[in-house]
């Protein structure tokens, strides 16, 4: 296998974009990939596109192929390829384009993800398709009852506690504050969390990610290329993907997202590396017990015991391990599927010291994108 | 979206699940083949315990307030479902018994929804 090296990256801003289309904040993102890298459109040998429910939001199928004709590429055939796990589309999306450049397939290849969600009236409803719909939906299995369910047996069983949930969201708020690609940009306090009314007992409004519109982008080249691009190439050390049981009642522990310790454990071995070694992380907090569990589950917290590190400060932009430096799904808005792809712009951001007001001093990251309550995960591992 | 709903009725209605008389492992919603041993398992359809225990619960607050609930039923099967009764009267660890209730409807003049839901049974 070649090495694989992010050589551009670019993101629209994410949020309610009501003036804008799909089309539109594909572009912008990938556009700003594009003068990153400083290469032609011309250059790109394939499009991998991380995508959700077009179908349902915006009624448009077929969407790689529009994406490549609207990035002006049509002319030159290309394959364009859409990629669905739910919300971790994004995620994979940047993993078919790794396995494809580190197949040798391909030598410049562009993994975008998108998501226009606020042309309809209640994205959440479209997100939890991501649950099994016959069996758990039905019975009123939203996407947030089945993470809170999993909140309250994990409150319940290691003494976790809805102020540790509510410190998650204001980190992550502290952080996306710094960010100006991010959709609230605004600090919360942690009794603005707890006085925000039940969604799900016990998560609450500011407990959750918003729905949002957004798009991002990142090239990728072989490690050869890559060179001759940049002087700042950051090489993507691991990438890989797992699924469990769709349906949260199939798994033996719901405190555990066997998918994401699968998918970690295999990135760590790939990479050669320890969670110890890692140096800041992004992580799928569309839920902020989903951040607690993606501690224990990667490995940086023994099982329950999750809660202690954001009660100890450790995963603050200034503590030992920064999680979520962006703002996370929390503060930037969910894109769905866009996500993934988002979370792999910031931590080359962060590999190459660009990340601005929110920069941390990092040479290893690692990014966690969840499909739904944990049916797909995709971690991928960054390195400069 | 009726015949999505319509086809599985005989499952809804009186919880009916696989077991696979291989690895004795139950599951619900029925599965035709069993994940543990697969190829090897043998699977039939087995009417699920009617009375269990919540490992944990929700409620959902869109609107009339909502009991969702993770149940572990006497034979060791967990299945999602509603409970019908008030929020403040769930916690964990209750005994609940199955009971035969409305789900909801297609629109106002569609096809009525009906399913398993489970009552406290202490
Ligand atoms: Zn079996």
């Amino acid at each position: 296998m070649r090495r694989v090296a992010v050589v551009g990256v670019g993101q629209s801003r994410f949020g309610e974009l009501w003036e804008k289309g799909f089309r539109d904040i594909v572009l912008e993102a990938g556009a700003e990939a594009l003068t990153d890298a400083d290469l032609e459109g011309r250059e790109i040998e394939a499009i991998y596109v991380g995508n959700m429910s077009a179908g349902r939001y915006i009624g448009q199928e077929h969407v790689a192929a529009l994406i490549a004709d609207y990035a002006g590429l049509a002319e030159f055939g290309i394959p364009a390829t859409r990629v669905e796990a739910a919300d971790a589309s994004g995620g994979l999306a940047v993993r078919q384009a790794y396995m494809a450049v580190a197949a040798g397939l391909h030598d410049i290849v562009i993994a975008a993800g998108a998501e226009k969600v606020t042309d309809v009236g209640d994205p959440m409803e479209i997100l939890s398709a991501s649950v099994d719909i016959e069996w758990e939906r039905f019975v009123g299995g939203s996407l947030p009852a089945l993470y809170a369910i999993m909140a309250r047996m994990h409150m319940e069983t290691f003494g976790t506690t809805e102020e540790d949930l509510a410190m998650v969201s204001v980190k992550n708020h502290r952080n996306g504050a710094k960010n100006p690609k991010a959709q609230y940009r605004t600090e919360i306090s942690i009794d603005s969390v707890l006085n925000s009314p039940y969604v799900a007992d016990p998560l609450k409004l500011l407990d959750c990610a918003s729905i949002s519109d957004g798009a991002a982008a990142v090239i990728l080249a072989s490690g050869e290329i890559a060179r001759k691009i940049t002087d700042t190439p950051v090489y993507i050390e691991a990438c890989t993907q797992a699924s469990d049981y769709l349906a949260l009642q199939n798994r033996k522990d719901i405190l555990t997202m066997k998918a994401v310790v699968k998918a970690g454990r295999e990135a760590y071995r790939f990479a050669g590396i320890l969670p110890r070694d890692i140096d800041v992380v992004e992580v799928h907090d569309s839920f902020t017990i989903a951040e607690i569990l993606a501690y224990e589950d990667l490995g940086f917290a023994e099982k329950g015991r999750g809660a202690e590190l954001i009660r100890e400060g450790v995963t603050e932009l200034d503590g030992d391990l920064p999680v979520n430096p962006s703002g996370g799904l929390k503060s930037c808005g969910h894109a769905v599927g866009a996500t993934g792809v988002r979370q792999i712009v910031e931590l080359t951001l962060q590999l190459r010291g660009d990340a601005g007001k929110r920069q941390v001093d990092a040479e290893k990251g690692l990014a966690l994108n969840v499909g739904g309550t944990g049916a797909t995960a995709v971690v991928s591992i960054l390195g400069r | 979206m009726v015949p999505r709903f319509w086809r599985k009725i005989k499952y809804r209605y009186d919880l009916v699940g696989s077991y696979c008389e291989n690895c004795g492992n139950h599951f619900y919603p029925p599965r035709n083949f069993c994940p543990v041993c697969r190829r090897r398992g043998a699977v039939r359809e087995t009417e699920l315990p009617d009375e269990g225990t919540v490992l944990s619960y929700t409620v959902i607050r869109d609107g009339e307030p909502c009991v969702v609930a993770l149940i572990e039923l006497k034979n060791g099967s967990k299945l999602v479902s509603q409970l019908a009764c008030s929020p403040e009267e769930v916690r964990t660890g209750m005994r609940v018994r199955k009971v035969f209730r409305r789900y909801g409807e297609d629109g106002e003049e569609g096809i009525i929804h009906y399913g398993t839901k489970f009552v406290p049974s202490e």
